[in-house]
């Protein structure tokens, strides 16, 4: 379907709207919020930390007496860009993969799909703690990488799917025996009509690494203190639970509503993509 | 039906040894030392650490110590922890039940409230109650499962001291407690958890059912039921879920690998002695020995899991054995 028509319906029912706004603030916010907003870093007053939610402080201040907002929207910052470049990776290989083992077929397909089965035995987080545990402290463009390079499992299988029922498709066969090489036949034919689902999969992927960043950064395993991420500071909030439930309440809070939006978004384009399923 | 029944074998089996080569050359080529969680605290002799580089091993060649690593495998050895000191085996099978308690009570509340709310949506089709349970199931797939669990351990068992806010049993429950005591007090521990992980993992189930359901009720027999002057009742629950039930099967399978990543957050948080918050302890630990045994254990619960759900489906529909 053409782009701008499959906005164009997202955009027309009140979900698709409601999520993309959302979205669209969000990613404001990220961008240019920080300029507004007090150092998510700084530490004005420890003595006097923990203030709850207030004139100044809309969210309050968490016991080192950092802004409890300022730090959401530099989580914010670090959350969606993860998100997306790790998806972006793990869209790039799933392609590969499954464009590969489709068109080529044999042995090559049987061997990629033998490994991405023995892959979907493990679950995604438990190959990211065998992975991420040796660090002492993990580069974050180590975590993009590996959270990208262990997302590509499911993508893969979908795009071979797609491959194997396009590759009977009458114009995909008529290209072949008029002579075109593999190239045009994958570049010209497979892949602009496989990207559909590829970026309905996607964007509901954004949602589950949005997730899986918040929970590795939870077990302390994700974004490295002192940056400031979302799981960071909910696992902060533990120790003041009672006292300033506020520090783990709003960045728990960010992530609902990011996720949510981005999974309404990704239904939404699903349903403008393949009307079917509406 | 053998020669299929052979062939998913196969498919199982070689997806274990896939996943258990897969996770040992995973941890192997990973950057950094095993034994760095030791001399954290102290610098460890030369002759210290190949001492303990040779009690797990490290000091031979990645082949010979894949081998020797399968070897344990088969007879159930899966080496010594290095934070605890015992057998991983040990440490699993301890920690197992408190994990099957939880995942069990999980699976029950999704595959009773899950699946009466699915059909419920699906009667409902279109109506304010399935857009409004559509909203609430997806808002708790959205949300992070150890931020509602420490939201619900705040209110509930802090501020409202409703429930035990972690833990399995109570400390000061008397030695001297009767059975019926022990398990109330089991169950009352049980709930905070058991209730976190259904509500993040039951959107899954309420959409599969609320599908599945949407397909059957469109078909011409149900039709033929209603024209019979059936009630709402009878249609819905005795001819159309009997038939929505089936796809639902296959859910299990999807479902496990969700259980177990979701039990490493909660119990986690709640303080729950199962195999989650080992694996969580074991990554604070650095503790290889028992983050590998536990993801071996964890893959062949998955490929356990697929297998028996393909089989069920089976044995339920022949058509899927002939294909």
């Amino acid at each position: 379907m053409n782009p701008t028509v499959a906005l164009h319906e997202i955009w027309g029912e009140p979900r698709g709207r409601i999520a993309a706004l959302i979205l669209l603030l969000l990613a404001i916010a990220a961008a240019v919020g920080p300029v507004f907003l007090a150092d998510p870093l700084a530490q004005p007053d420890i003595l006097a930390g923990s203030l709850p939610p207030g004139v100044g402080h809309p969210f309050g201040t968490d016991q080192l007496s950092r802004d409890v907002l300022a730090r959401v929207v530099a989580g914010a910052r670090i959350s969606l860009s993860v998100a997306l470049l790790a998806v972006i990776l793990s869209a790039t290989i799933g392609a590969a993969v499954g464009l590969l083992a489709g068109y080529w077929g044999g042995w090559v397909d049987a061997l990629l799909m033998r490994l991405v089965d023995g892959a979907l035995a493990i679950p995604r987080l438990f190959i990211l703690l065998l992975t991420l545990a040796v660090w002492e402290r993990i580069p974050l463009l180590a975590l993009v990488f590996l959270i990208g390079a262990t997302g590509w499992l499911g993508t893969s299988r979908l795009v071979r799917g797609e491959v194997l029922r396009l590759r009977e498709e009458t114009y995909v066969r008529a290209a072949e025996a008029l002579g075109a090489r593999r190239r045009h036949v994958i570049f010209r034919h497979l892949l602009p009509n496989a990207v559909g689902p590829l970026l309905v999969a996607s964007t509901l992927g954004v949602g589950d690494v949005i997730l899986l960043e918040a929970g590795l950064s939870f077990l302390g395993l994700g974004v490295q203190p002192p940056t400031p991420s979302w799981g960071g500071m909910i696992l902060d909030s533990k120790e003041v639970l009672v006292s300033a439930p506020w520090t783990g309440i709003f960045p728990g809070l960010a992530i609902l509503i990011t996720v949510l939006s981005v999974n309404l978004l990704g239904e939404a384009l699903r349903d403008a993509l393949d009307p079917r399923t509406a | 039906m053998r020669a299929w029944l052979l062939r998913r074998v196969m498919q199982a089996v070689t997806a274990f040894a896939v996943a258990v080569v897969l996770l040992f050359f995973l941890m192997r080529a990973a950057p950094g030392d095993p034994l760095s969680r030791l001399s954290e605290n102290r610098p460890l002799a030369p002759a210290e650490v190949a001492t303990l580089k040779a009690r797990y091993g490290l000091d031979q060649p990645v082949g010979a110590q894949f081998r020797s690593f399968l070897r344990g495998l088969v007879h159930g050895d899966l080496g010594v922890s290095i934070e605890y000191g015992r057998p991983v085996t040990r440490l699993l099978a301890e920690r197992l039940p408190a994990t099957l308690l939880l995942g069990g009570s999980v699976l029950l509340l999704n595959f009773t409230v899950g699946l009466w709310l699915g059909v419920r949506q699906a009667v409902r089709h279109g109506q304010r109650e399935d857009r409004w349970l559509t909203t609430l199931s997806l808002a708790g797939y959205a949300m992070p499962s150890f931020w509602l669990g420490l939201v619900l351990a705040w209110l509930v068992a802090i501020e409202w001291r409703l429930l035990p806010p972690a833990g399995m049993e109570d400390p000061l429950l008397s030695s001297g407690a009767g059975l019926a005591a022990r398990t109330g007090d089991v169950l009352r521990h049980l709930i905070l958890p058991s209730l976190t992980l259904s509500a993040v993992s039951i959107a899954a189930t309420m959409r599969y059912q609320r599908a599945a359901m949407l397909d059957v009720l469109r078909m011409p027999f149900i039709t033929t039921a209603r024209a019979k002057g059936l009630s709402d009742r009878a249609v819905t629950w005795h001819h159309a879920w009997r038939n929505a039930l089936f796809p639902v099967i296959t859910l299990f399978g999807l479902w496990l690998p969700i259980l177990v990543t979701g039990s490493v957050f909660v119990e986690a948080v709640f303080a729950w002695p199962g195999l989650g918050s080992l694996a969580a302890a074991a990554v604070g630990g650095r503790d290889y020995p028992l983050l590998m045994g536990a993801s071996v254990l964890v893959a062949a619960l998955v490929v356990t899991g697929g297998l028996l759900t393909d089989l069920a489906y089976a044995l339920l529909d022949p058509r899927v054995r002939l294909a």
